[in-house]
């Protein structure tokens, strides 16, 4: 599919009298921060390419509420998490797509207590669908013997027990897989859940997310390839601070197929 | 009715009458805690109970303690079959009163008792050696500093004394069989006991091997009385709980944190989503809003905290601990633990009855640190990685509730994130609009 990339608002869709496919859940950082964007961009390219009718809310969606609630202010969730209900009920919105696993995670277990039950999928497991139903390839092989590790984001991994989706994409990129030694199950937190991304470490010896570069760098990955923004925020600040930004990148998976296909 | 029989009986009378006063008080002790509303089903909790109680599944993901703690766990479970034995025999006055009806079948489950109870007097020297000359780690955290560290090792030693008394038990009887002292009914041949009884005791005369005899099953009925009581003062209550803890385990999606309705609704009627709230609801009083107390965790966690057996996998898979920060999910459930007793204690002495006004000046939070809980990532890795399904994450999230909302306090970092939530719905107060980003695309 060709031309100008077209992202229209569920409230457009609504004025039609129709309802896309999919709603295309941002999130806080895929909207606000620079390096999420361009997340956001390269899952926008794909849903584009493979012809799904999606639509975002735009400046009707706010924060899930999941930092407010991890940091145990249950008050600013509701407040949160009751507005976008309303928004997406009032739409009639049957199947979300996002980006962040925070923002899949409460949406998926928490909203349904609160009056919202939605089909709701992380973007790896749409892309893993999207692969096996033969509507979405990979070609040119941009990564053709590179070194790729994964990081299983907390909250899509042992928190949704989504281990697999991910992988399957990653196998499709023709690279050398390497699995860390603290993966699926017993993968290493980045440092950023439960509100932590917001404020400073308590004292300690390191922070978490250097501990996890260390083994990144261990594992001579050239690639770290990540599920959520705030992993990729955390390990990009972790090879920064260990001056490896010149040999490992950190990319999302959406990012690495938009590369592959050049789009 | 002979000496021993009397003794018997007057050792089973103390210990059921001490073990019931220690057993309920730590039922009282747990319920405690506030009312549970179970989710999921039945048959769910069973096919946990089967699966990670009996089954020790989650052990599994450490291969090594697995097996060996697979061990003891078997030679556990196997030797109620010689207790009740040795509490018939106690009470009738009569000796293996199982062997004459079992025939072979009883040669065959001693032996196989017998077999367990080697490999798990080698399990039991190896977790001695982890926890004192390997120095794992996770046993030499804070936390276990004193008394868990000394009550680890006590139930070690303990379990040696019982296998050592299994063995002189069954040594000694086996060769008083082949002298054909009277009252030694023919077991058959033990798979142990055949060759370990003649090596250690072959050579001594039929009074001392009766002596002997007697010395093994008294020291292992002695044993196991002090450990029914010893477990309610000690970390190893897991050997009881972890059943009743994994069936009641929380069965939602480790991604749902238990919901606050109170507030739903409330925020539901500022909102105006619902219809005004029926005035005899609403209270003028402030309410509490999550855990200071133990009064104000659920049952379920107070269960969690006594079920804990400090092995510590939680804490060496917790990310903030691991970089050198002060939270350890062990030592939260250990204080919890330890809160509850003392309130207890506190309640026995002064005889409390009504615990909605219990004030002693003290509260969780002079155990748990607020540099602890805010330390907390919500990443479940303690969740994962605890073999009897303990929780936690709860308690610490429970707790910062309280924190945030009745104290309004917490980090101060966390401030302009609420702020910028609360005005602008985002977690960071932006110039651009939400949908800036699809200017990329042009």
């Amino acid at each position: 599919m060709e031309g100008q990339i077209q992202v229209k608002k569920m409230a457009e869709y609504a004025a039609e009298g129709k309802n896309p496919e999919v709603l295309f859940w941002v999130g806080c950082a895929g909207s606000y921060d620079a390096r999420a964007q361009k997340v956001t961009v390269a899952l926008t390219k794909i849903l584009h390419n493979v012809g799904i009718e999606f639509a975002i809310l735009g400046e009707e969606e706010t924060c899930t509420g999941d930092p407010a609630r991890r940091a145990g202010n249950e008050f600013l969730f509701q407040m949160q998490a009751l507005q976008n209900i309303e928004v997406l009920n009032g739409y009639g919105v049957r199947k979300i797509v996002t980006a962040c696993p925070h923002c899949f995670n409460t949406i998926k277990n928490e909203y349904p207590e609160l009056g919202g039950t939605y089909e709701v999928i992380h973007h790896t497991q749409l892309l893993q669908d999207l692969m096996a139903a033969g509507k979405l390839k990979v070609e040119g092989g941009a990564f053709k013997g590179k070194k790729i590790t994964y990081h299983d984001s907390c909250y899509l991994g042992r928190v949704n027990g989504e281990y697999t989706a991910p992988r399957k994409v990653m196998e499709a990129l023709d690279a050398d897989l390497v699995e860390l030694k603290r993966c699926k199950t017993n993968g290493l937190c980045c440092g950023a859940g439960g509100a932590q991304m917001f404020k400073e470490d308590e004292p300690g010896d390191k922070r978490i997310n250097i501990e996890r570069v260390e083994e990144i760098e261990g594992s001579n990955a050239d690639i770290v390839a990540a599920n959520c923004p705030f992993c990729i925020t955390m390990i990009t600040d972790g090879v920064k601070a260990k001056e490896k930004q010149d040999k490992i990148m950190v990319f999302d998976l959406s990012e690495m197929i938009v590369d592959s296909n050049k789009w | 009715m002979g000496i021993q029989q009397i003794a018997f009986i007057l050792l089973m009378a103390v210990v059921g009458y001490f073990a019931f006063k220690r057993y309920s008080r730590l039922r009282k002790n747990i319920m405690i805690g506030k009312e549970v509303e179970l989710e999921g089903n039945s048959s769910e909790r069973w096919k946990n109970t089967f699966l990670v109680a009996f089954g020790q599944k989650k052990m599994f993901k450490n291969i090594i303690p697995a097996v060996f703690h697979f061990f003891i766990y078997a030679a556990f479970l196997m030797t109620q079959v010689e207790l009740i034995e040795i509490i018939i025999d106690g009470i009738a006055g009569t000796h293996r009163f199982f062997a004459p009806m079992l025939g072979g079948f009883y040669t065959f489950l001693i032996s196989f008792i017998e077999i367990l109870s080697v490999l798990a007097f080698v399990s039991t020297i190896i977790f001695l050696a982890r926890r004192n000359i390997l120095k794992i780690p996770r046993f030499k955290k804070s936390e276990m500093s004193g008394w868990p560290t000394l009550d680890g090792n006590l139930i070690l030693y303990g379990e040696l004394l019982l296998l050592i008394g299994i063995f002189s038990m069954n040594g000694a009887d086996t060769v008083l069989q082949s002298i054909g002292s009277a009252h030694y009914y023919d077991t058959g041949n033990l798979a142990i006991s055949s060759w370990l009884g003649p090596a250690l005791f072959g050579s001594l005369g039929e009074g001392t091997l009766i002596g002997i005899e007697r010395f093994g099953w008294w020291l292992h009925i002695l044993v196991v009385s002090g450990f029914i009581i010893y477990l309610t003062y000690s970390k190893h209550l897991h050997i009881l709980l972890a059943f009743p803890n994994v069936y009641f385990a929380k069965l939602r999606s480790r991604g749902a944190i238990k919901n606050m309705p109170a507030i739903m609704n409330e925020v539901k009627s500022m909102m105006g989503l619902t219809e005004e709230v029926p005035a005899e609801e609403m209270t003028d009083e402030l309410p509490n809003f999550g855990a200071k107390d133990v009064f104000d965790l659920d049952w379920r966690t107070l269960l969690n905290a006594y079920t804990c057996t400090e092995c510590g996998r939680c804490t060496s898979e917790c990310p903030a601990n691991k970089t050198g920060k002060k939270l350890s999910p062990r030592k939260v459930m250990m204080d919890i633990r330890d809160r509850v007793e003392e309130v207890s204690d506190h309640i026995a002495k002064e005889n409390i009855t009504d615990l909605s006004t219990y004030d002693d000046g003290k509260s969780l939070f002079d155990y748990i640190t607020k540099e602890e809980l805010f330390a907390c990532t919500a990443c479940n890795a303690c969740v994962e990685a605890c073999p009897i399904m303990i929780d936690p994450l709860g308690p610490i999230l429970e707790m910062r509730r309280y924190e945030i909302l009745t104290e309004s306090a917490g980090p101060k970092d966390w401030l302009p994130m609420f702020n910028s939530m609360e005005q602008v719905g985002a977690v960071w107060q932006m110039p651009e609009a939400r949908d800036a980003w699809t200017n990329q695309l042009k």
